[in-house]
């Protein structure tokens, strides 16, 4: 019954809770960005960094610094805390956490199909993987040659399988196709997790499902943007929009039928929610969409942290930080190449 | 004895002992089922805030001595009612005097064990958001403790009404 998880949610989920809430303080504010913006060269971010949560992870390495070993560092601590809960959660905690990574076991596969079609090797695509999405039988995805044997192979033992179902063809694999099959295996993805969350009902499923359909739709708009001018036909388009999200299904008929820009934006005027990330950017702009986007992302996974007693906190810490790692990334890019007036382009502060 | 429908017979023949042996095994069954779970609610956010924030343990077992008190008025009033149970000849046992000593006990048992239970939970889940509120911010949680002060007040409208009740359950004297 919606109202009363305040009576049984602490016997499994309490300790946890308290954990992850504690984690969630240890997420840069506005001032350590602002520290971080204004170093010079990659060693000063690494000496901020030291007086932040992110000083163990980093205090080991030696000069000269990458980028990416920054973010390599960073993403670890994410993990790590990732595994030390996902070990001490019970069901159905457990499950929802594993639904958490699934995003980036889809974003692996697909790294390194696209990494064989351009010949690369396996050993160097498994390092570019990301952590979370990892599983055992990755480095075989190297051998597959169409999809048929993609899945035969390797993904019916990983919990990819189920959302296989729609996208078996006998093709080849080639750059148009595995896009197709990203987003098609993300769409069963949200999916599947959208229902997930609806069974676990009271206060989880109403903040995932706002949280869910924010994603659903920004994915449905970045589709529409990114297939304008290419071969997707119309229903293909459609196929690839989530079956739940504010846009369905009257925002998704109006999106399948656009060409440009300028017509995605009169299509969002409709909804008030996208229609003020909209107005942000003027005529012809789309470069600051991804970071408007990000921003009201950023509002909302907040808010899930004023409510107590549910696992969307989970879901909300795990992208927060992701879009700390964004973040860290951009600024030590920025640094790293002397572009320090571009920084703000793409920071997205938390609080 | 009257009583039209078998059931009210069935519940007039039942012994005015047994009315009051179960009023004094609510009473402090159910208190200790209230201040338990408060105390699993607010411990388990306890010990999950206090490991990135451990300044907050020491404060926020208050929480925790308010949920135990629940327990305490629980066996205190057990203790008032079990003096309050007398025997009476057999002659006297359903005479009126008697049933209404024994439901009057029966009374004040499930009034305290209910108004225990039910602000046992109010103190251990305010207790939880307190720990957890006060891990990231310590200016709260004088603020949020004045709340949980005011919940644990139910328990002891519950204490002061079953002890009034118990107060006037006389049972009909040996020498009637």
């Amino acid at each position: 019954m919606y109202g009363f998880e305040a009576l049984t949610f602490n016997i499994h989920g309490g300790y946890l809770e308290a954990i992850v809430r504690g984690h969630r303080s240890g997420l840069l504010t506005a001032a350590d960005y602002n520290n971080l913006c204004q170093c010079e060269t990659l060693d000063d971010i690494k000496m901020h960094l030291s007086a932040t949560e992110y000083g163990p992870y980093l205090q080991n390495e030696p000069s000269p610094l990458h980028t990416t070993t920054i973010v390599e560092k960073c993403t670890l601590k994410l993990v790590d805390e990732y595994k030390h809960m996902l070990c001490q959660a019970t069901e159905p905690l457990s499950t929802f956490l594993e639904y958490i990574t699934y995003g980036h076991m889809i974003d692996n596969v697909v790294l390194i199909v696209t990494g064989t079609l351009h010949e690369r090797d396996v050993q160097e695509l498994l390092e570019k993987c990301h952590p979370l999405g990892m599983f055992d039988s990755i480095a075989t995805l190297a051998v597959a040659q169409n999809m048929r044997e993609l899945y035969r192979l390797v993904l019916v033992d990983t919990p990819l399988a189920p959302y296989f179902s729609e996208c078996i063809t006998s093709e080849d694999l080639d750059d148009m196709n595995i896009e197709i099959m990203r987003n098609t295996l993300y769409k069963a993805y949200l999916e599947d997790f959208y229902k997930f969350c609806q069974k676990l009902g009271g206060a989880t499923a109403e903040i995932m499902s706002d949280l869910l359909a924010f994603e659903a739709d920004r994915r449905a708009i970045n589709i529409t943007i990114n297939s304008i001018g290419t071969e997707l036909t119309r229903d293909d388009r459609r196929k690839l929009y989530s079956n739940f999200g504010l846009l369905y299904p009257y925002g998704h008929e109006e999106l399948a039928a656009c060409e440009d820009i300028d017509q995605v934006r009169a299509v969002m005027e409709k909804y008030p929610p996208y229609q003020t990330i909209f107005v942000r950017l003027s005529y012809g702009e789309s470069q600051m969409l991804d970071k408007a986007f990000y921003e009201e992302e950023v509002k909302r996974l907040c808010l899930a942290f004023e409510q107590q007693f549910h696992y969307a906190v989970f879901f909300a810490y795990m992208r927060l930080r992701e879009q700390e790692i964004r973040n860290l990334m951009w600024i030590s890019e920025c640094v790293a190449q002397n572009q320090k007036s571009r920084i703000h382009d793409s920071v997205v502060f938390t609080f | 004895m009257a009583g039209s429908s078998s059931w009210s017979r069935a519940l007039m023949q039942i012994s005015p002992y047994t009315f009051a042996s179960i009023g004094i095994a609510i009473s402090i069954g159910v208190s200790v089922l209230g201040a338990a779970w408060g105390i699993y609610i607010t411990g388990s956010s306890l010990i999950g805030a206090a490991i990135k924030a451990p300044r907050i343990t020491s404060k926020n077992l208050i929480s925790v001595i308010f949920c135990e008190a629940v327990a305490i008025y629980g066996v205190i009033v057990a203790i008032i009612l079990q003096t309050k149970l007398e025997s009476v000849p057999e002659s006297q046992v359903y005479a009126a005097e008697s049933l209404r000593a024994g439901y009057a006990i029966f009374a004040s048992g499930i009034i305290v064990g209910f108004a225990n239970l039910f602000c046992g939970l109010c103190v251990g889940i305010i207790g939880s958001s307190c720990a957890l509120s006060d891990a990231q911010n310590s200016t709260l949680f004088v603020k949020i403790l004045v709340i949980e002060i005011f919940g644990s007040a139910l328990g002891l409208f519950g204490v002061i009404v079953g002890i009034i009740m118990s107060s006037q359950a006389s049972w009909p004297a040996k020498t009637a």
